[in-house]
């Protein structure tokens, strides 16, 4: 049931018992597991672009991929050997440090943000006591390097394609936090893994309905999928803040798109469907299948609403992001203080 | 089939209001009127405004390169009457002029513009005549019989 | 106060929401549009002057190549012109009439899907985008039957059409009237009914009546805009007045009306097909015509009603076998002007909505 805790065990030992000192073991431990996020997360990336492949084309009446490997599931690492090949392109009028740089930290914004999700019980890279803070705060600076790259390109699309990711990112960033607030005010703490552990009997979606509907709202709008791509706006926009970058520069943009879209499904898994906790008794399965199970169906989520609607305004989605969703998210904050306080009351 | 305007009639109606500015003019489809240059805006106006005719619509602006001179050819309709009247214009080869209707239809603003791209007809008075299918630089109007095909 | 400046943005001609080669410069005060002008003619290829120097014959499979999603009324406008000016419009055999209505319905059909289809497309609906595609390929299935070719099918011909349709032809015709008000429906669910989608269109580029009257809308846009306007009615070609249907006019001319309209329209469409197909006479499909046309001097305009507004042909005959002049009255061309009217104060995201609801192809915009 443990196996990455045993193998973490065994590796500690086996390094242990080739006369390494106790702090470098944990040193190399630690780069390996970081290593093993990130391939994580890529290889999670091959069967997250199927998955959306796949499910856009049966909801669209097509086949979608078919022809590399198994119903099409190597057609991304194919895809990726592709624009691996493709000339790097800068253009001429475009201030180069900052473009080149852009990708790369969007890159690195989603990848660090998956440091502090326990993926099971101490399946954790850093087990931080003030984890979902350090989500929050990892998450508000992906605006950043989607401005950087949207102003740096040097052209209009893409920088009226920045502008709107940081109006809309910033709008949502509030509503979001505010909704994660109810579950950490019945949970008590901002560390991830007690949280999780306090989900024991009742998953927090149950108490913070209303929370998890807000929460899913803005993280839509915070990971620029539909009907929210409004960064993007392929129509008016072409691409919006990416339009002038292509081959692996454009890929590593979309690998951190899906890297986002991982790290706020694990956090909504976390916070509102109990982590790794098996529902109804269902212990068959190990803590660490049960979370991804729960991951991959609140990414279907993501998906299911991105193939279905079209797309917002962006005064409507500014509209509904201050006018609606944060004074309601502020109003559950308030319901939740108080249900708390009566719930104390009565219990002593 | 087409319903006509009562052409006679109309012709008769014009020149009393404009001074002899209009006639019939003789062709295979018996709908056609033809009026001098300088009172086509006045004339559009009143097919346009008088209830009698209601040419609310117009229809198509054409050009055609006669052998002896350039026809502007109108053609007007009405939604109440479901009847049909065309307006032709007769141009001098040398120098062809007309004045836009631009400000009695909207529509013919970019017919008028075509029309000068492609036959080199100059529509005084339009807001802004510039080649509108063509390059900016091209050379010549091609849908003149006089066009070097061969360029 | 800060200094702020207006934003030019060329948009096109290479866009993905300008249908094609248009450019529409813009100039943008934050994202709102305060002026548009247009620019057409990146994809002019010069038919009126081909048209010249081919004969009458000659110049109908051109036809398909003006307004790509319509080959078949583009054709039969072509046509009938010419019929009208030979003045054979009389000696038409009547099954050929008949399924000259039938095709052009069909071919309506497949025009208005490809519509919903884009502007499912350019307010980002794209599962919506592939309903309407599936429901065009169905029904240029039929006309790739009938004349071998999907969009450009060259069929009609000047006294009838090409070939004649068989029973089993006729068969898949009733297997598409049959299946397509099923498949409206669903376009009503999956996108005009949605309200993300209602939002984004009603009351969007607004034209009023008299607005669409001056700049000469045409077709279902003028009807969006309340002008109860439709050839098939007013003036009956071919064989129209033979059959009951609708014709359906709406009140607010914004981008919502424009597209409901459409469907609105076809579910006309799918009546007339029904209607027509329960009584297609037996019978030759071409009249006599000479191998050799020569038209007598004179000159005719045609116009029927096309899915996209009046296609018409001015043609000038001096009696030879080649038109003199061969004018094309392109709908798309002129509802096109009314654009930067349209798009000014636009937020940029609703002028790609309005444009997609005024229905351009640019094979026909610029000819």
């Amino acid at each position: 049931m443990q196996i990455f805790i045993d193998l973490a065990n065994w590796l500690r030992a086996w390094i242990l018992g080739m006369g390494i000192s106790t702090t470098a073991t944990e040193l190399i431990l630690t780069a390996v597991w970081t290593l093993v996020v990130i391939l994580f997360v890529l290889i999670n990336l091959i069967v997250l672009v199927w998955i959306e492949r796949k499910s856009s084309a049966f909801m669209q009446q097509r086949r979608g991929p078919n022809r590399l490997g198994p119903a099409g599931f190597l057609q991304f690492p194919v895809d990726i050997v592709k624009v691996l090949g493709k000339e790097d392109i800068t253009p001429a009028a475009a201030d180069k440090f900052i473009y080149k740089i852009a990708s790369t930290c969007a890159f690195v914004t989603a990848i660090v943000a998956i440091a502090v999700i326990p993926f099971g019980p101490g399946m954790v890279l850093e087990n931080l006591n003030i984890g979902i803070f350090y989500f929050i705060a990892i998450g508000s600076t992906a605006t950043l390097s989607l401005l950087m790259a949207g102003i740096a390109s040097n052209n209009k699309y893409s920088f009226i394609g920045g502008m709107r990711t940081v109006a809309q990112m910033i709008s949502y960033e509030i509503p979001m936090v505010f909704s994660l607030l109810g579950v950490v005010m019945l949970a008590g703490s901002l560390n991830l893994t007690d949280i999780v552990a306090s989900q024991k009997n009742m998953w927090f979606i149950v108490p913070q309905c209303i929370a998890f509907i807000i929460y899913f709202i803005s993280t839509v709008a915070e990971t620029n999928r539909g009907p929210f791509d409004l960064a993007e706006g392929e129509q008016e926009l072409v691409a919006g803040y990416f339009v002038e970058y292509g081959g692996i520069r454009w890929a590593i943009f979309m690998i951190a798109e899906y890297g986002n879209l991982v790290a706020v499904c694990a956090i909504a898994t976390i916070m509102f469907l109990g982590g790794w906790n098996a529902p109804f008794g269902l212990t068959f399965l190990p803590p660490f299948l049960w979370f991804m199970l729960k991951v991959y169906c609140m990414i279907f989520l993501f998906m299911w609403v991105k193939w279905t609607y079209p797309r917002i305004r962006i005064d409507h989605l500014m509209h509904f992001g201050w006018k609606f969703l944060i004074p309601v998210s502020l109003a559950n904050i308030v319901v939740t203080g108080i249900g708390i306080y009566v719930y104390r009351m009565i219990t002593g | 089939m087409d319903k006509i305007v009562d052409r006679e009639a109309l012709v008769g109606e014009l020149n009393q209001k404009f001074g002899n500015c209009a006639e019939i003019f003789e062709d295979n489809t018996n709908q056609s009127i033809k009026v001098m240059p300088e009172k086509l805006v006045d004339v559009m106006t009143e097919l346009r405004d008088n209830p009698k005719y209601d040419f609310k619509v117009l229809v198509n602006l054409n050009s055609v390169d006669y052998p002896e001179n350039f026809t502007v050819v109108y053609h007007l309709n009405s939604l109440t009457y479901l009847h049909k009247a065309t307006v032709k214009v007769v141009l001098d080869k040398a120098n062809p002029q007309v004045p836009s209707i631009t400000s009695v239809w909207k529509a013919a603003n970019v017919q008028e513009r075509e029309a000068y791209d492609l036959m080199g007809i100059v529509f005084t008075g339009h807001p802004n005549l510039k080649r509108i299918l063509l390059a900016d630089d091209w050379v010549g109007h091609p849908l003149r019989k006089d066009y070097n095909l061969q360029a | 106060m800060l200094k702020t400046q207006e934003l030019t943005l060329n948009l096109g001609p290479h866009h993905p929401s300008t249908h094609g080669v248009f450019r529409c410069v813009l100039n943008l005060d934050g994202e709102y549009i305060t002026k548009a002008v247009n620019h057409t003619g990146y994809l002019h290829r010069g038919l009126e002057k081909l048209a010249e120097s081919r004969t009458y014959t000659q110049f109908i499979p051109y036809n398909g190549r003006l307004d790509y999603c319509s080959g078949m009324l583009n054709e039969l406008t072509y046509v009938t012109a010419v019929e009208k000016l030979m003045g054979i419009t009389e000696e038409i055999p009547e099954r050929a009439e008949y399924i000259r209505v039938i095709m052009s319905e069909v071919q309506r059909l497949a025009n208005h899907a490809i519509y919903f289809a884009s502007m499912a497309l350019d307010t980002a609906g794209a599962t919506a985008w592939f309903y309407g595609f599936r429901d065009r390929e169905k029904c240029l299935d039929l006309i790739e039957m009938a004349s071998g070719q999907r969009m450009m099918p060259n069929y009609m011909r000047i006294g009838g059409v090409s070939d004649d349709l068989d029973e089993n032809w006729f068969k898949l015709l009733k297997e598409l009237v049959d299946y397509m008000p099923s498949a409206v429906d669903e376009y009503e669910g999956i996108l005009t009914g949605n309200e993300i989608f209602q939002a984004r269109t009603v009351g969007v580029g607004p034209v009023s009546k008299e607005m669409a009257l001056d700049y000469g809308i045409t077709g279902p846009n003028a009807r969006a805009s309340g002008i109860d306007t439709d050839l098939r009615r007013d003036e009956p070609y071919s064989v129209y007045d033979r059959f009951k249907f609708n014709v359906p006019v709406r009140k607010n001319g914004d981008s919502f009306d424009r597209v409901m309209i459409r469907i609105d329209e076809m579910r006309e469409s799918i009546k007339i097909i029904e209607q027509a197909m329960k009584d297609v006479p037996e019978g030759p499909i071409m009249a006599k015509v000479p191998k050799v046309l020569k038209p007598p001097v004179g000159e005719v305009y045609h116009r029927i009603e096309n899915a996209k507004g009046h296609l018409g042909f001015h043609l000038v005959s001096d009696g030879s076998t080649k038109p003199y002049r061969n004018h094309i009255y392109s709908p798309c061309f002129v509802n096109l002007g009314i654009f930067p009217e349209m798009a000014e104060g636009l937020h940029l995201m609703d002028a790609v909505v309005a444009l997609a609801s005024v229905d351009i192809v640019l094979g026909e915009v610029d000819r």
